[in-house]
């Protein structure tokens, strides 16, 4: 487990890294420019997608299972 | 001259005569060879419009070929091969009788080019795949087809009524872009976005899709949904509602899937979510959206089915359905090679690059960069790190890995499924990172020339940052996203399953009790009436004494009017009365008659 961590960890310092040397060629808006914007969104959007999902099952979604029964 | 045939006959005619060949291998020979001539068929299709028949003064068209109509078509016929692999070793021959006139008719709905075609294809694609879910043999999948087919009935009525306007309209049942300024359109254009499953109508797809038999569900994934695409681009591509429908199915399936703990309602949320990028392609209208559209109608048709031949493969082997149950099993010992399979199909949904969601959904995303829709960019992009959080992650780590939970669940008899069901994920696991390295095929088959280059350095090392974050979040909130028993997510099928319920209990219990009351009130009625038109003299008479307080009178005792042997007036009189009536009416009659 902690080897894939490991491994996760250099993956993301591998890419981010790139994300320097290789820009996007044809940006269409101002985040492309920026070079680890897509890290930070696929982080922060992660987080926000559980979170939303857990809160909006919790207070409202998440029925028992014989709720249609 | 044109000697082949539509290619929906071929799967209609093979299954009329399927069940009715002698021997399980002749069966099995003709399902696999059906695929095959339809393949070879579709490659002797020339462009253009043939196989026109006169009917009722219109003309039905049944082979409108070109570009668009080729993509869906290839791909359906691919499909249709894998997924009969797939179900090959089903004895129910009915199960791939069912199977087969749907994808036929699907075929139909493809390549029809008039409305009435498309219709009676539209219906038999319906009546055909309930069976998929039927087969399941359970109480929960024949209700659940019970609400699939009347979902879908539904939908076929609020089309045939926008067809008959357009009709009624146009005076033509050509089946090309609408002006979707009119009512018909409109009309026409629900009857099709049920069918595409777009929230808040889409409810029908996550209800079944998981009900029907492993092998049938395989089938499903494929034909509704993109048909319903198909038709869209035909007919409704650029309409503005589109892109944001398709925008907000994404995250919606997204979303969903993310509560979800069963593994094919889980895949089945990201069918509506993977639509979602293809109606918005399709919504946003441009060529290189509607190549995004059909691209990724194709790719994920490869992939969809994958995903759900893997999951199909777990639940055949376990018995098992839900990640609550199979995390902690350590299935990835033993299936180690469904893994491997369903991890193909996961890296494709997610668009990893070499993988064949890559090439399709980031021609959808460069689309609506392409045209300055900024919001609707990044709702996709925000849509697909959903998509490898539960698909990629979520799932696999749920089914096959996990952490036990206190109890020795190991399931013994757990082992790789049937060999047919390998070959069938193997042959799709292969279409999809053969079309994800090499997509020139794909591209070669869209309907307008690609300029599109996926595989740019900037744009791969985007995808890769996006995806392992991803991964770094997930690795964060795994225990909060695995922990919590199954349930049920309240969904817009609530709709038709509670409040249509309550509105049965409530016309059951208190609109009946009114109706009673009612009647009972007016049956007493007529009831007195009767009473007081057999003698109201008697009537009036208690009435009276009722009034002054006097005592019952001794004529009627205890209030009865009409005593045995006492009537007032002797029959004749009745008799009388109903001649002088007759007579005076008469009169009046003739008199009327005469002066006017």
């Amino acid at each position: 487990m902690n080897k894939l961590r490991l491994a996760l960890y250099i993956g993301i310092a591998a890419v981010c890294l790139l994300g320097f040397i290789f820009p996007y060629q044809h940006p269409h808006f101002w985040w492309q420019k920026i070079p680890v914007f897509d890290a930070v969104f696929g982080f922060a959007g992660c987080i926000a997608i559980i979170l939303f999902a857990k809160t909006l099952g919790h207070f409202w979604l998440t029925r028992d299972e014989d709720y249609y029964d | 001259m044109i000697n082949i045939v539509p290619p929906a006959f071929i799967y209609f005619i093979g299954a009329c005569i399927l069940p009715f060949l002698p021997g399980r291998r002749m069966k099995q020979a003709l399902a696999l060879l059906i695929p095959v001539i339809a393949f070879i068929d579709l490659l002797h299709m020339p462009h253009g419009v043939y196989w026109t028949y006169p009917f009722l003064g219109y003309e039905l068209v049944l082979g409108r070929v070109d570009k668009l109509s080729m993509v869906f078509g290839y791909v359906f016929v691919i499909i249709s091969f894998l997924s009969i692999l797939y179900a090959i070793h089903i004895r129910e021959y009915g199960q791939h009788v069912a199977a087969y006139l749907y994808v036929g008719s699907s075929l139909g709905v493809v390549f029809s080019g008039d409305l009435f075609t498309l219709f009676i294809c539209w219906e038999i694609m319906a009546a055909a795949s309930v069976f998929l879910i039927w087969y399941g043999r359970t109480k929960a999948s024949l209700d659940a087809g019970f609400r699939y087919i009347l979902v879908h009935l539904v939908g076929g009525c609020i089309l045939m009524a926008g067809i008959v306007m357009q009709v009624v309209q146009t005076g033509s049942i050509g089946f090309s872009m609408f002006d979707f300024g009119t009512t018909a359109a409109k009309f026409i254009l629900v009857g099709f976005i049920i069918n595409a499953a777009v929230p808040p109508l889409h409810a029908w797809l996550p209800d079944a899709y998981p009900e029907g038999t492993i092998t049938g569900s395989v089938f499903m994934t494929a034909f509704t949904t993109k048909s319903a695409v198909y038709v869209l681009a035909r007919s409704f591509a650029g309409v503005e509602i589109l892109v944001w429908l398709g925008a907000v199915m994404t995250i919606y399936g997204v979303v969903y899937a993310v509560l979800e703990k069963d593994l094919r309602r889980l895949l089945a949320y990201h069918i509506v979510s993977q639509v979602g990028y293809m109606v918005c392609g399709v919504g946003l209208g441009s060529q290189m959206a509607i190549n995004g559209a059909s691209a990724h109608a194709f790719c994920h048709i490869l992939y969809k089915a994958l995903l759900f031949m893997g999951a199909g493969a777990v639940i055949h082997v376990t018995g098992k359905r839900k990640m609550t149950d199979l995390q902690g099993c350590n299935l990835y010992r033993k299936m180690p090679l469904t893994l491997a399979l369903y991890m193909i199909g996961a890296f494709s949904i997610s668009a990893v690059p070499l993988f064949n969601g890559f090439v399709s959904k980031t021609m959808v995303v460069a689309a609506a960069g392409k045209l300055d829709r900024p919001a609707i960019e990044l709702m996709l992009h925000l849509a697909s790190i959903g998509t490898f959080l539960s698909v990629g992650l979520k799932l696999p780590w749920g089914t096959w890995f996990g952490k036990p939970d206190g109890i020795a669940n190991e399931i013994s008899p757990a082992k790789e499924p049937p060999i047919n069901m390998l070959l069938a994920m193997g042959l799709t696991a292969f279409l999809c990172i053969f079309t994800g390295v090499y997509p020139k095929p794909i591209y070669d088959l869209l309907p307008y020339a690609v300029d599109f280059h996926p595989y740019e350095a900037g744009h791969v090392v985007a995808a890769l940052q996006l995806l392992l974050l991803t991964a770094a979040a997930f690795w964060i909130f795994i225990d909060k996203l695995m922990a919590g028993k199954p349930a049920v997510s309240l969904d817009t099928d609530w709709f038709y399953r509670r409040l249509g319920r309550a509105l049965f209990r409530f016309c059951n219990f208190p609109l009946q009790r009114f109706s009673n009351s009612i009647r009972s009130f007016t049956t007493g009625g007529t009831a007195r009436l009767a009473d007081f038109s057999r003698n109201p003299a008697a009537v009036l008479e208690l009435l009276w004494n009722k009034l002054q307080g006097k005592a019952m009178s001794d004529k009627y005792p205890a209030g009865r009017i009409h005593p045995a042997n006492n009537r007032p007036f002797p029959i004749g009189w009745g008799v009388c009365a109903s001649i002088l009536f007759l007579f005076f009416y008469g009169l009046v009659y003739l008199r009327l008659f005469t002066f006017f």
